[in-house]
């Protein structure tokens, strides 16, 4: 491969990533946004996302990439991935965040811890501790463009995440949840006088928010071939420091961080090796929020603690 | 021991912070290894005691000065492999080890406070995450030096005339214990002092700390270096108890734990931050019959004590004061 080539090819492979990456970070981004928590059980939600589309490809005896019935499948367990994530996150939200919304913010993070532990083990008496094999429905393919390989897999991810974001964005600006939704991120107190049902929006923002999740964890375990119920941790670290890179509490800006880090990390894969690419990761984040403190494009200074 | 002034009389009630209950306290602690036999039992509260030293240091930091850490392990981390690394080259012995691991840590939590002092809350939480998982990271690569994943062995014990520590637990216990006791005291101590209220007025409200004169930088960077030390303190004492140490001791569940110690022992008090931890490490250990649910019900409970008493168990009553009246008339 020529230099060129092996440059463009760590840049696909980065931004595959990136963009699971940034699909668990609009989670964590609209949590912040909306009750400025920082919700640690998130990363559960996406490796959950992960077991749950395997659970649907496992029980339709899919083995494999096969006919139009494992695509179906395959479409279903994403669907089964959305819902599930989003009624777990809607769970979470319930048990572990709501009765603490008037408590010290520190409480609700050791909640988040909680629950965060509950998942972890949750997922892994109902699935196993060793890493579980999840198959392609998916018919593998693959293109080449003067050395650059892209596979069906990376397509698939690329273009149900930007579908994904494209009607996030549209659903925010557009629609009377969406509007209430900033509404109640600008100011929950006067949000509540104007009649908006805060703890009801609130629920809503977890449930998207997991979704989002779901779906990226279920591409994530076919992506990766292999789903551990560690897999959360590490994974929802990292699309924590994007959601932050963007700037934390904006949209758009959890998009940029998640692609951007992912560009980082299969460039730092491709370049320096791959055991030092966490700490190039954790590095910029920490030199950007040292002299960018808001991130790449947030609005505000966060500084309640 | 101070005469407690009339205005700690009024403010305090716990019967634990007598003079005779603490003593009694103590003392019943200090004789437990030649009551209890069980060495499963002293080896828990040995773990429990070095929690405890690890939860005293990030209380200074987060329930002191309110600057919120989420990588803490990195001083454990420092503390550890600079008496590990000490030892094996340079045959440094553990006595001496004590106060250079503390030294090391203090001087690491300087220079990460440095660039953190201009960033707050949620900001800080993130970079001290970063800077936690970069000394990890770079602890498992560097091979050469640090043994890599696999770690430092044969890191030499404390020795008292003559009198190898060993593998038996109870000398630890002691020394774990006594240690707990100093930093018990020296936090209360230090919480009265000049610099413990001016980090609980940056705590409450930076500004109008600043505006009274106090040199908001020096503070905060004196509290990270008191809370790193007591880090190092803990991770030197910990490399000499196990005789190895591998990065994964010092990983991210680790600092999210010993915060979670903090905050369920209550904030800024030092006796709740050591019952804190002597509860999150026994209630494992507890629920080890439930076996593969263990960790399960672990996270259940904190989510439950957390939402009965978000204050902790034994919170300060004077932050939970202060945050109960926040945003409403003040009394």
């Amino acid at each position: 491969m020529t230099p060129h080539a092996v440059f463009l090819q760590q840049l696909v492979n980065g931004l595959t990533i990136g963009v699971v990456y940034a699909l668990i970070a609009l989670g964590y981004t609209m949590v912040y946004g909306i009750i400025q928590l920082i919700n640690f059980a998130h990363g559960e939600i996406f490796m959950l996302g992960a077991y749950l589309g395997l659970t649907v490809l496992a029980l339709g005896g899919v083995a494999g990439a096969g006919g139009p019935a494992a695509i179906g499948l395959g479409v279903v367990g994403g669907l089964a991935a959305i819902g599930g994530c989003a009624v777990v996150g809607w769970l979470v939200e319930r048990v572990a965040y709501r009765p603490l919304r008037q408590s010290p913010k520190l409480a609700a993070l050791i909640t988040a811890i909680g629950a965060s532990f509950v998942l972890q083990n949750a997922a892994m008496l109902c699935y196993g501790a060793r890493d579980r094999y999840v198959p392609n429905p998916f018919p593998v393919s693959q293109w080449q463009w003067g050395g650059v390989a892209m596979t069906g897999m990376q397509v698939l991810i690329a273009a149900v995440a930007l579908t994904v974001m494209i009607g996030l964005q549209w659903f925010i600006r557009a629609t009377t949840l969406g509007q209430a939704m900033r509404a109640t991120a600008q100011d929950p107190v006067a949000a509540r006088l104007m009649g908006i049902p805060v703890d009801r929006v609130i629920a809503w923002t977890f449930m998207i928010g997991s979704g989002l999740a779901g779906i990226g964890g279920a591409l994530f375990g076919i992506y990766y071939t292999t789903i551990n119920f560690h897999d959360g941790y590490l994974t929802g670290l990292k699309a924590f420091t994007a959601a932050v890179l963007g700037g934390i509490g904006n949209v758009p800006g959890a998009v940029l961080g998640g692609l951007l880090l992912g560009l980082l990390e299969g460039l730092g894969a491709g370049y320096l090796s791959s055991q030092w690419k966490n700490v190039l990761a954790f590095a910029v984040l920490v030199l950007l929020l040292l002299f960018r403190p808001r991130g790449l494009l947030g609005e505000r200074v966060a500084e309640r603690a | 021991m101070t005469r407690p002034t009339p205005r700690e009389l009024l403010g305090r009630t716990h019967p634990l912070q007598g003079l005779l209950g603490r003593s009694l306290g103590i003392g019943l602690l200090v004789a437990l290894p030649l009551v209890d036999g069980n060495a499963y039992h002293i080896d828990v509260l040995t773990v429990a005691w070095l929690y405890a030293l690890l939860a005293l240091g990030l209380n200074i930091i987060v329930g002191f000065a309110g600057l919120l850490n989420l990588g803490y392990a990195a001083f454990f981390a420092i503390g550890a492999y600079s008496y590990a690394l000490a030892n094996l080259q340079w045959g440094m012995t553990f006595w001496v080890g004590l106060p250079f691991s503390a030294l090391v840590a203090g001087c690491a939590g300087v220079i990460l406070g440095l660039p953190a002092i201009r960033v707050r809350g949620d900001y800080l939480a993130i970079v001290t995450l970063g800077f936690g998982e970069i000394v990890r990271i770079v602890v498992t690569n560097l091979e050469p030096w640090t043994g890599g994943p696999n770690g430092l062995l044969g890191i030499a014990g404390p020795v008292i005339g003559g009198l190898d520590f060993g593998v038996t637990s109870a000398p630890y216990y002691w020394l774990a214990f006594a240690l707990v006791v100093l930093g018990v005291w020296m936090s209360q101590r230090l919480m009265r002092s000049r610099m413990g209220r001016a980090w609980m007025a940056i705590r409450e409200d930076e500004l109008a700390a600043q505006c009274v004169g106090i040199d908001t930088v020096r503070v905060k960077l004196i509290a990270h270096g008191c809370g790193a030390a007591i880090g190092g303190l803990a991770g030197c004492l910990f490399a000499a108890k196990q005789g190895t140490i591998t990065p994964d001791s010092f990983d991210f569940i680790l600092s999210v734990m010993v915060l979670a110690m903090v905050v369920l022992g209550g904030l800024g008090n030092p006796v709740g931050v050591v019952v804190g931890a002597v509860a999150l490490t026994v209630l494992p250990e507890l629920l080890r019959e439930f076996a593969v649910y263990r960790m399960l019900l672990f996270g259940l409970t904190l989510i439950l004590i957390m939402r009965f008493r978000p204050q902790g168990l034994l919170g300060a009553r004077q932050i939970g004061r202060e945050l109960k009246v926040r945003g409403a008339p003040a009394r």
